[in-house]
């Protein structure tokens, strides 16, 4: 069996023992995490809007897609119409989800199957809406697996920015297959 | 495959031929070399994730066995389904046995170098399945009917306005259209369309976490999930390289990763896969096909460590200007060429050579494989099993004739460099020594060493 003939030459000509190094606790140098975040994540070519409360979502979100017809808003909205929503997930405009954390160093957030609703949503929609709450924004990586721990989730992703592409002569264009547009919003409380 | 293979120096000949667009190329590169650089400086402790990496690769490999047995039980308490495969043919049959046992007809693939180093197209292609690649690189490749030049950038070889004829031809795009944002949404709109018929997605898997059986793909463009949330079947082809042991472990590779690639912080998607969705099935496929034996030969173990950045292809000048497809093999670049001898000597005899040995490859690799000495010691053992390049052979056979006597060693060398003096054009046969011909070699000295050190040598 392949199998075992796989193990058995992996076992065989493997090197001696290596020891795994310990990871140092990398702190992470910048003060103000709000303006790198907003710094990484605008060079990934997505935005970010600071909000006073989670009740300023709604009208921010009307008055940045005023013509979005199909809204799925799992912050604000109600469940039922968003299940009605979701039956023909290919056509949703914009798509509004909780991230859980975000990394300041590089802009990216961190949903899992659940914070998703459905794990295509965040990137069958048009345009993504994440909104993530100020507190929870760390400055590196170690910082965000270190936060999120053993959580393992059944689906979790890191979200840093809205789909793209250079494969064109290395011509950035933001809609790759995903979302054509990146909002986070960081709100206050 | 059965097509017969050019050696390197007359691909890359061929490719030289066409000097804008080699210029173009390099220069292309090299812009990416150069983001990769400007932010690297940003990350105070670099140089310390590159060591944390490299030991956590070594510290892997020296456990492999175990590893793989623990990310499969783990994987399997997932609910997901692993296969093992021990080369190539068994991947490919694999694969499409899943298929048949679906039905399956569509099939969206998102870019793995592995299924390309299987040439799992042609196969499925053989068995009358047709398979859509949907990273846009490796789309406008296989359109074209072409395979990747580059591990990161598929069409970097390709310029906008062969792309613009290609998806006139096949996507029916207006003629003469060229503009790279016109012309990427008219792949969303053809690629989408795939996605939400597909039965069956394929993923690569960047790093396969061993404690959790969980599997990690980095995207740009979203592709591996969109493929993999909306067919109701998702198989993902790895290595046994691609192997980390801990979650936290992710956290130094995914700081490395896309900033040495494209010079990006991250990339847009970093997607962990661990479990199905309810209904829905996952298929982890564990390949070997070579790498046990990479594992064995000790100069070459550290090629395993490998996580596929491209940044050693980018920084590489016989890369640069030869062209990604002058190296017959999946993976291109440095790192292919220690690959691919490993699986083929006589096939991928030439590769080693096609390297200037300078050490950037080296430097720029951020699990630090000592890359230029690999391709150095490659050479010496092709030469010692007999796998030298033809006409390598030829010029070494002189070579060592001659420096097997000092006098005719000293003979040899005064009539080269008069030679060399008279009809500087033939410097180095070129017939004899392939590389020869794209190079101007330096004036030769008017008297060698030995004349020198005669006349001035007891002053
Ligand atoms: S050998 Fe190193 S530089 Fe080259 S692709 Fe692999 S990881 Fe990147």
């Amino acid at each position: 069996m392949s199998r075992d003939k796989i193990l058995n030459a992996a076992k065989q000509n493997k090197p001696a023992l290596v020891s795994l190094p310990e990871l140092p606790s990398f702190t992470y140098a910048a003060n103000d995490l709000v303006a790198a975040f907003t710094a990484a994540i605008t060079k990934a070519g997505g935005a970010v809007t600071l909000l006073k409360s989670q009740q300023e979502l709604t009208q921010k979100i009307q008055a940045i897609y005023p013509d979005a017809q199909r809204i799925a808003n799992f912050i604000a909205g109600d469940t039922a119409s968003n299940k009605e929503l979701l039956k023909e997930v290919a056509l949703l405009d914009v798509v509004v989800l909780k991230g859980q954390l975000g990394v300041a160093e590089n802009g990216a957030i961190w949903l899992t199957d659940k914070d998703c609703v459905e794990r295509v949503l965040p990137f069958i929609t048009q345009h993504l809406i994440l909104l993530i709450e100020k507190e929870t924004l760390v400055g590196n990586m170690h910082q965000a697996y270190g936060v999120m721990g053993r959580q393992n989730p059944a689906y979790g992703v890191f979200i840093a920015g809205p789909s793209k592409t250079a494969d064109i002569e290395q011509s950035l264009v933001i809609g790759a297959h995903g979302p054509r547009s990146l909002q986070v919003f960081i709100v206050e409380n | 495959m059965n097509t017969p293979t050019i050696p390197h120096p007359e691909a890359a000949a061929t490719f030289l031929k066409n000097k804008e667009r080699v210029q173009w190329h390099d220069e292309t590169l090299w812009f990416v070399r150069h983001k990769r650089d400007k932010i690297v400086q940003e990350i105070p402790e670099w140089e310390q994730l590159r060591e944390l990496a490299s030991q956590i690769k070594d510290h892997t490999l020296s456990r492999l066995d175990e590893y793989l047995q623990e990310f499969e039980a783990a994987a399997i308490s997932n609910g997901v389904t692993v296969h093992w495969a021990a080369d190539a043919a068994e991947h490919n049959r694999i694969v499409h046995g899943i298929m048949q046992k679906h039905g399956a007809q569509k099939i969206v693939k998102s870019k793995s170098m592995l299924t390309e180093e299987c040439h799992l197209n042609e196969y499925l292609e053989a068995q009358g399945i047709e398979v859509v690649d949907t990273d846009l690189g490796e789309r406008i490749v296989q359109l074209n009917k072409e395979l990747p030049s580059h591990i990161v950038l598929p069409a970097i070889h390709i310029k906008k306005e062969e792309v613009g004829e290609i998806f006139h031809q096949h996507l029916g795009t207006p003629k003469g259209a060229s503009d790279p944002l016109y012309l990427a949404l008219a792949a969303r709109a053809h690629l989408r369309e795939k996605f939400l018929a597909a039965d069956i997605a394929i993923t690569g898997v960047n790093f396969a976490v061993a404690e959790t059986g969980a599997i990690v793909v980095c995207t740009n463009e979203g592709n591996a999930d969109l493929g993999a949330h909306l067919a109701k079947v998702h198989i993902a082809c790895m290595g046994i390289e691609k192997l980390i042991p801990r979650t936290e472990h992710l956290s130094i590779f995914l700081r490395l990763l896309a900033r040495n690639a494209t010079g990006q912080n991250i990339t847009a998607y970093s997607s962990h896969f661990r479990k199905p969705v309810p209904g829905s099935e996952m298929h982890i496929v564990i390949v070997d096909n070579g790498r046990t034996t990479q594992l064995g030969r000790e100069a070459f173990r550290n090629s395993l460590k490998c996580i596929r950045c491209g940044a050693c292809l980018n920084t590489c000048p016989v890369y640069r200007r030869s062209g990604g497809h002058s190296y017959h093999n999946a993976t291109a670049g440095p790192i292919g060429a220690i690959l691919a001898p490993n699986l083929d000597m006589r096939k991928n005899a030439d590769l080693p050579f096609a390297s200037t040995l300078c050490g950037s490859c080296t430097d720029v690799c951020p699990v630090k494989i000592d890359i230029h000495n690999q391709l150095y010691q490659w050479r010496q053992v092709l030469t010692q099993e007999g796998y030298m390049p033809a006409a390598k052979t030829a010029s070494m056979k002189i070579m060592a004739g001659v420096l097997s006597s000092p006098a005719r060693y000293s003979f040899a060398g005064k009539w080269a460099r008069r030679f060399l003096r008279w009809f500087p054009s033939l410097a180095l046969n070129k017939k004899l020594n392939p590389w020869a011909r794209q190079r101007e070699l330096p004036e030769p000295p008017k008297e060698s060493f030995r004349e020198w050190y005669k006349k001035n040598g007891n002053k």
